[in-house]
């Protein structure tokens, strides 16, 4: 296949495993986190882990929109659903998020409410068009990437005077997230969580540019690599972070320059401006509160705005105490480490999150990486059994058939 | 009264409209209406001996060996596709069903739901592909049925198929059958028939040239076990594809497998629309296509075989069974590393066949 192959050739993978093998400093870690889901679906999907000396580590990042969006923001959405009856129109992915009380949009669509699948935000308008007797509301979810379409389709449903058309928007924005992982305690005084430099989404920059990467790159000292989602992008980037390591360089280099410049796509973001402000706060699932990380739609649009259209309240609903999203998400903990994962917990039954959707750090170790947690068990040396390090194989074990015993 | 003996055997004046009319729900009513459409839509598409008689249900004289029986619904949407309809895939089904359990198909019975509203026009179109694939294939179909429901409690045509086989001597396939060492085949390319099904799924439309595989297989599966009776596992991939097939057998086996993902054949169209849809072609649905597992030793003997019929001409030996206690089945990817090849997860194709 033309343009894929090439980027998943395993003789230059090869050459790029030594290059990083070579490069990496035997005598130091080096502790990179991939901030979003499609870059941790990547490595765990073609098994890019294995290409990395054991002194290289990636951390999966929140940059997951169905593990970020808090139980809250879905229960306003199975609401409208089901005391409004209107057309729900959702991304496959938050079907299965698990909302309060049990409840999912794919429970409430069992029990009788009209939620579709959509692919894409003009689907919806679509949907809306055909039923004109109907109301329909579109829950937009998604990073810089998915918010240009949202907004198209609010100004097209504004132009046309669509009235029975309404967003509820929850569209995210990635470096207010990344900023907040730094400032964090763990990572800024305690040293719990190292971060040694970021892979940023090439998807993200083709929108936004290269350029929001810039000021903390050079306010917390942390490279940056814009990467594409091939495993040899991927690959390239962690070589490029391990230099900028040795080099004690902290700039923001794109890896991805067949698409993404460091000014991004004016259009997208002129069209984005137009159609949406700053949330003063958003809640983010794993990370809490976080201040203009979210976007909301323009009062210009307000008659689109499923929120002010339906007066919808937000209120707050805490995480399963026993999840552990939040410091997975923050890449405090990693999925071994909660008691639920793979027990409670798995891609069918989901408890948090991270084990919704496939780009999640739970559900990716969890379909792709479970055998490693078998041969971490099997090669912890005697002496360090009942440290806190070997807590991740044997919790692992212990949920699945019990080959530690 | 007419004076023509043919004319006055007709159970209604006029024929049925195959051209404009629409099934109603008199057509499963069981009266005249019912009988009409039986004589005129499915006897005269299937017609056999067995069909003739008019009889409720079929009878056979009862065949030397073991038998294998198998059912299959579908509730395939759209009810055409690049490849295929419903009506030749229910064929296909479950002969291959009752194929991957070693036997040769003998008979079929057919079930057909009907939604009232339902233009008689696409009705016999699904019949007359039936009919063709039936005949095709040499498995009559012997009896059936057909009820209708109100507008809007169906979707148009959903048919259940339930078929009859027999297992020659020496054959004992069975899923529980894999042991370590063994070697794994496909007998061909991953993922067609998804992709042709979700190439013409309403919001999705693509241009393509992916036709679904849509095939019976009992040939290939006679000739590679006459080539082959050691031959321990037979299965087609449909839902969920080949990860979960193999997932399926590893469990029921008590075993665990290695593949390797360079040698699974996929084709570059599938690959990319599967690329595009988010989707990996390892659990998209197939419909013509088998895994055999087969001691390692027999395995120049399987691929030849397998390579000798023209839906077998895409084999591949893909892997190997390995001794597991967790039965993962695990895969080499093209980059040269490992991951988990799990079950499927949730539903992304609804409806597929």
């Amino acid at each position: 296949m033309k343009y894929v192959d090439e980027f998943r050739d395993g003789a230059l993978a090869q050459g790029l495993a030594q290059a990083i093998a070579r490069e990496a400093d035997p005598a130091r870690r080096y502790d990179f986190m991939e901030f979003c889901g499609g870059h941790t679906h990547a490595i765990s999907r073609h098994g890019v882990t294995d290409l990395l000396p054991p002194n290289v580590r990636m951390i999966h990042g929140p940059g997951c929109p169905v593990c970020v969006l808090p139980i809250g923001r879905v229960d306003l959405a199975i609401d409208l659903a089901i005391d409004r009856g209107v057309i729900l129109c959702t991304y496959g992915d938050t079907l299965r998020i698990p909302a309060s009380n049990g409840r999912s949009l794919l429970r409430a669509k069992a029990d009788g409410a009209d939620v579709r699948m959509v692919y894409s935000a003009a689907d919806a308008l679509r949907i809306a068009r055909e039923n004109p007797s109907r109301e329909v509301v579109f829950f937009a979810i998604g990073f810089e990437t998915t918010t240009p379409p949202t907004a198209l389709v609010l100004k097209e449903a504004r132009e046309s005077n669509l009235g029975n058309f309404s967003v509820l928007c929850n569209h995210v924005l990635t470096p207010a997230a990344i900023v907040t992982i730094l400032e964090s305690p763990e990572v800024r005084s305690l040293g719990t969580v190292p971060l040694d430099g970021f892979v940023g989404p090439s998807h993200v920059s083709t929108i936004i540019g290269t350029e929001p990467y810039e000021f903390f790159a050079r306010e917390y000292r942390k490279p940056v690599v814009i990467a594409g989602f091939e495993p040899l992008d991927v690959l390239q980037a962690i070589l490029m972070l391990v230099r900028q390591a040795n080099e004690g360089r902290t700039d923001v280099e794109n890896q991805f320059h067949r698409a993404v410049s460091r000014e991004g796509n004016a259009k997208a973001q002129a069209l984005v401006a137009e159609t949406f402000e700053l949330r003063r706060a958003f809640e983010w699932r794993g990370l809490g509160t976080v201040p203009y990380s979210a976007l909301a739609i323009r009062p210009e649009f307000a008659a689109w705005d499923a929120e002010r259209k339906y007066a919808l309240t937000y209120r707050a609903v805490p995480d399963n105490k026993a999840c552990e999203c939040g410091a997975i998400l923050r890449g405090l903990k990693r999925p071994t480490d909660c008691r639920l994962f793979g027990t409670a917990c798995t891609p069918e039954t989901p408890m948090g999150s991270c084990m919704v959707s496939s780009e999640g750090a739970c559900a990716a170790h969890y379909s792709y990486g479970r055998f490693r947690d078998r041969e971490a068990a099997a090669t912890v040396p005697a002496e360090a059994a009942g440290t806190a390090e070997v807590a991740v194989p044997v919790t692992a074990v212990r949920g699945r058939t019990g080959v530690a015993a | 009264m007419s004076a023509d003996p043919a004319k006055r055997d007709r159970l209604q004046s006029r024929p049925l409209d195959l051209k404009r009319g629409r099934v109603d729900l008199a057509h499963g009513a069981g009266g005249r209406a019912t009988a009409q459409l039986v004589e005129e839509l499915f006897l005269a598409a299937f017609d056999n001996e067995w069909l003739r008689t008019m009889n409720d249900s079929a009878t056979l004289a009862p065949p030397v060996g073991r038998l294998v029986m198998a059912t299959d619904c579908h509730v395939v949407s759209p009810l055409f596709f690049p490849g295929g309809d419903i009506g030749a895939l229910a064929v296909h089904g479950t002969i291959n069903d009752v194929a991957m359990g070693g036997a040769r198909p003998l008979y079929l019975s057919a079930g057909f739901i009907l939604e009232e509203g339902f233009p008689l026009a696409d009705l016999k179109r699904i019949v007359d592909s039936m009919a063709r694939a039936a005949r095709e294939a040499g498995v009559p179909i012997v009896t059936g049925d057909t009820k209708v429901v109100e507008q809007g409690k169906g979707d148009g045509c959903y048919v259940t198929t339930t078929g009859v086989g027999v297992v020659p001597p020496g054959i004992a396939l069975d899923g529980a059958g894999a042991r370590p060492g063994d070697a794994i085949f496909v007998s061909g390319t991953m993922g067609d028939h998804g992709v042709a099904i979700m190439s013409k799924r309403e919001n999705l439309e693509f241009e393509t040239e992916i036709v679904s595989d849509s095939a019976a297989l009992h040939g290939l599966v006679a000739d590679l076990l006459a080539a082959c009776p050691r031959v321990r596992v037979l299965r087609d991939p449909t839902r969920g594809g080949l990860a979960t097939t193999l997932n399926e057998i590893a469990r029921q086996s008590r075993v665990g497998m290695t593949i390797d993902e360079r040698l699974i054949p996929v084709r570059p169209e599938v690959a990319a629309a599967c690329e595009f849809l988010g989707l990996d072609p390892l659990y998209v649905a197939n419909e013509g296509k088998l895994i055999a597992i087969a001691p390692a030793e027999d395995a120049a003997t399987v691929l030849a075989a397998l390579r000798a019929h023209p839906l077998g001409a895409g084999a591949a030996r893909i892997g190997t069974v390995t001794e597991d206690p967790d039965h993962f089945v695990q895969m080499t990817t093209t980059l040269g590393g490992r991951r988990v090849v799990d079950w499927l997860t949730g539903d992304q194709l609804p409806r597929i066949c």
